[in-house]
């Protein structure tokens, strides 16, 4: 916690409402997603829970390639998300478009299509990995504000 | 002056959001415990309202603007109009009015209303499914919970105020302790689970299937008061049927043995929450308008030869 961090900030960090949103993942990294539920990491601990609406989130969490058929609806997915609310890139799939780079299936990669603050690589990334990528996006939560 | 400081102060509204936000964070630490997690720190419930204040409100494409806002606000006033009451007359029984057993069981459907007008203004598929489903399961519910929290009133021979009931207790033991009180009890304690829209009665939230239902297309501010009125919720709710049951007041002792009864009910509920998967709407409505509502009317009918 940061000295003169109010408490709109504050809360916000405490209270991170993922959205987990799936572009063509091998079902891999969602499992492991599930994993951080799970009573060995359970990050409920800190406030982060998994919501079933985009209305309600704060982490737009998405997994996967991105294939053609899904890319248009992750802008429209990410301005339906009130702000403040930030990208994080799941698995190399979702960082880089992995093996599946320059497939026949493949649109572009997600930071082409919205901006994103944290990347995890890893294929499937550690439980340990996201925890730790949730982390950093509560800590450029509360810088940001507007709609990018 | 006093009447203010009642709705807004103690027992109305900062009094009850602060209380239900502990009991909200109970009822979450507690799923936590029985899953063998940590679960969320004290003051979750709170960073969680803050939070969505702060967010952004968005009002969906084609929603009835008027309607989808003044929606939550329904609800909301319910709660806290019930708390006062409630609150007020446990405090001195001489308060309330003739019939303020009624009032509070129609204060009581208003956020379950407000949920079913919220939804329908949002123009969402999903939304409309969970308020068809909050509808039917209101209408499975409310008939047995009526008549159970009229059983007391019977066995008392016709007391209709809740401060008389209180003080009738006071004098004979609670009705928990009779035949018909305790049958009564059990239906009416079904009745708070299902308005809680807890498991196995989220059907109309139900977060894996249609994604939280009528709220789905609420956000920032219209979601807190949202959920604030479900945590203040979980206050009143259990608080009126120990009231209307065991009646212990809140004086002296009373006040003691009102939290113990209180935290009693609350943890049977979450225990039943945490260990009963989701029943379909037809299941549900099977289950009141058959065995809870022939309870129901065993209990009236004991009442009614004195038992
Ligand atoms: S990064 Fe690996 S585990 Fe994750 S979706 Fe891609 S291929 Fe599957």
């Amino acid at each position: 916690m940061g000295r003169g961090m109010g408490i709109r900030t504050w809360a916000l960090r405490k209270s991170l409402w993922v959205f987990h949103l799936s572009t063509g993942s091998c079902n891999n990294c969602d499992i492991e997603i599930i994993d951080c539920l799970t009573p060995r990491y359970d990050v409920e601990r800190f406030g982060i829970t998994l919501v079933g609406s985009i209305r309600h989130a704060d982490v737009l969490l998405v997994t996967g390639s991105v294939n053609r058929r899904v890319a248009p609806k992750i802008r429209m997915l990410y301005e339906m998300a009130p702000r403040p609310c930030i990208v994080v890139a799941c698995g190399t799939c979702a960082c880089g478009q992995h093996m599946f780079k320059g497939s026949y299936h493949t649109s572009e990669p997600l930071d082409a299509h919205v901006p994103v603050a944290v990347y995890i690589p890893g294929c499937p990334p550690k439980p340990e990995a996201f925890i730790s990528g949730i982390v950093q996006a509560a800590g450029q939560m509360g810088s940001l504000r507007t709609r990018v | 002056m006093t009447t203010l400081f009642i709705f807004l102060v103690f027992p109305g509204f900062l009094f009850t959001a602060f209380a239900g936000m502990m009991a909200s964070w109970l009822e979450r630490k507690i799923t936590a415990r029985l899953q063998w997690r940590v679960g969320p720190p004290w003051y979750q419930s709170f960073a969680d309202t803050v939070k969505l204040l702060s967010k952004e409100t968005l009002i969906p494409r084609g929603a009835v603007e008027t309607v989808f806002l003044a929606a939550p606000l329904i609800g909301f006033s319910g709660v806290i109009l019930s708390s006062s009451i409630l609150g007020a007359v446990n405090l001195d029984p001489q308060r309330g009015f003739v019939g303020d057993l009624i009032v509070l069981l129609y204060l009581l459907m208003l956020p379950s209303l407000s949920l079913l007008i919220g939804g329908a203004a949002s123009r969402n598929t999903l939304a409309a499914l969970g308020v068809s489903r909050e509808m039917k399961l209101m209408i499975a519910y409310e008939l047995p919970f009526v008549l159970a929290v009229l059983t007391p009133v019977v066995r008392s021979g016709g007391i209709i105020t809740l401060g008389g009931l209180v003080i009738f207790q006071q004098a004979h033991g609670g009705f928990l302790w009779s035949p018909s009180g305790a049958l009564a009890f059990i239906v009416a304690l079904l009745a708070v689970h299902a308005k809680l829209g807890w498991a196995p009665f989220d059907i109309a939230e139900a977060e894996t299937e249609i994604n939280s239902g009528p709220l789905i297309e609420y956000s920032g501010s219209l979601l807190a008061v949202f959920r604030l009125t479900r945590m203040m919720l979980l206050i009143v709710a259990p608080l009126f049927i120990i009231t209307i049951f065991a009646g212990a007041g809140f004086r002296g002792w009373g006040m003691a043995w009102s939290v113990l009864q209180y935290l009693i009910v609350m943890v049977a509920l979450i225990l039943v929450k945490n260990t009963n998967p989701r029943v379909r709407i037809d299941q549900a409505l099977r289950f009141f308008w058959r065995p809870v509502l022939v309870l129901a009317a065993a209990a009236m009918a004991l009442a009614c030869i004195g038992y």
